[in-house]
């Protein structure tokens, strides 16, 4: 009982929240039900026993992701008036799509077959079970490869991010090896003819 | 008690929304990225339900895979708007069409 009053109370906060961030005119408030879209969806999470991934997606996702996204757009200086124009002309054609998609998806979802309840004796019914535990040893035994792959892709989306957004002209001193060999000797040494002088006495 | 159909819905709803912002907002570069951003956790909300239903870990794995690429792909997309509307002064979709693709 308190499981479906929980769950229809973040899900109705996800969908009106969700629905906002579609609508609402100014980025800022979209971003902003963007964060609380994330938070409703950890809590149905947390009710699904995904404690890691519902504490990472608040982490992850507000901490960083959203905070990300709040910087850009407070960034740059948009024109919301002139970015909004169509949004009347392409809301009917949006919600048409939507609706089909809705009604296609709830046919199938809806036919009988997942009506599968909770289970009755799951496996964080033992004590001393933990969800990060599980989900440790899977991910680091079955799946270590595609765990390396997930980091070597954390890299490159720094390596790119910082690329792409450098400014030109570099503050950084860097060498040109091709310039290094092509110096001639006559451009850096010179040889200079000084005038022996015969030796002074000695001071005393 | 739940069942698995209610959670699935709840998540097709998620994704059908996103669907229509993708349509209504065609012009904000923006909004489009955060349209995508819900729709990757509509679907990592299947995955969820599936593995809590299932009792299987898999899917939750499957999550945390769909998470990293997601905060890759939102900062590399953020990094080529930053760089566009430094070169072009506007993030409209329609001005975007200088390589007449």
């Amino acid at each position: 009982m308190v499981e479906l009053v929980v769950f229809y109370f973040f899900g109705a906060v996800l969908v009106i929240s969700a629905s906002m961030v579609v609508t609402i005119r100014n980025p800022v408030f979209a971003a902003l039900f963007l964060v609380l879209c994330f938070f409703s969806s950890a809590a149905i999470w947390l009710l699904m026993q995904a404690e890691f991934l519902a504490i990472a997606l608040v982490l992850v996702y507000v901490g960083a992701v959203m905070v990300l996204f709040l910087f850009v757009v407070m960034m740059l200086d948009i024109n919301i008036a002139r970015i909004r124009e169509g949004f009347v002309r392409f809301l009917p054609f949006g919600v048409i799509v939507a609706l089909l998609m809705l009604i296609a998806i709830s046919l199938i979802v809806g036919s009988g077959y997942f009506e599968m309840k909770m289970p009755a004796a799951p496996a964080s019914a033992v004590s001393g079970y933990s969800n990060t535990t599980e989900l440790g040893k899977a991910l680091f035994s079955n799946y270590l490869y595609p765990f390396e792959v997930a980091g070597v892709i954390l890299l490159v989306a720094i390596i790119a991010a910082i690329s792409l957004t450098m400014r030109k002209p570099r503050s950084s001193k860097a060498q040109q090896p091709s310039l290094q060999v092509k110096v001639k000797k006559g451009e850096r040494l010179k040889v200079l003819h000084v005038k022996a002088e015969p030796k002074q006495d000695q001071g005393g | 008690m739940i069942v698995l159909s209610d959670v699935l819905i709840l998540a097709a709803i998620v994704f059908c929304i996103s669907v229509a912002g993708i349509f209504i907002n065609r012009k904000n570069v923006i909004i489009l990225l955060m349209c995508i951003e819900l729709m990757l956790l509509a679907v990592n909300m299947n995955f969820i339900a599936f593995s809590y239903f299932l009792q299987d870990i898999n899917g939750q794995v499957f999550v945390f895979f769909i998470l990293t690429v997601a905060a890759a792909e939102s900062a590399i997309g953020l990094a080529i708007l930053v760089v566009l509307f430094r070169n072009r002064q506007t993030i409209n979709v329609e001005d975007l069409n200088s390589m007449k693709g």
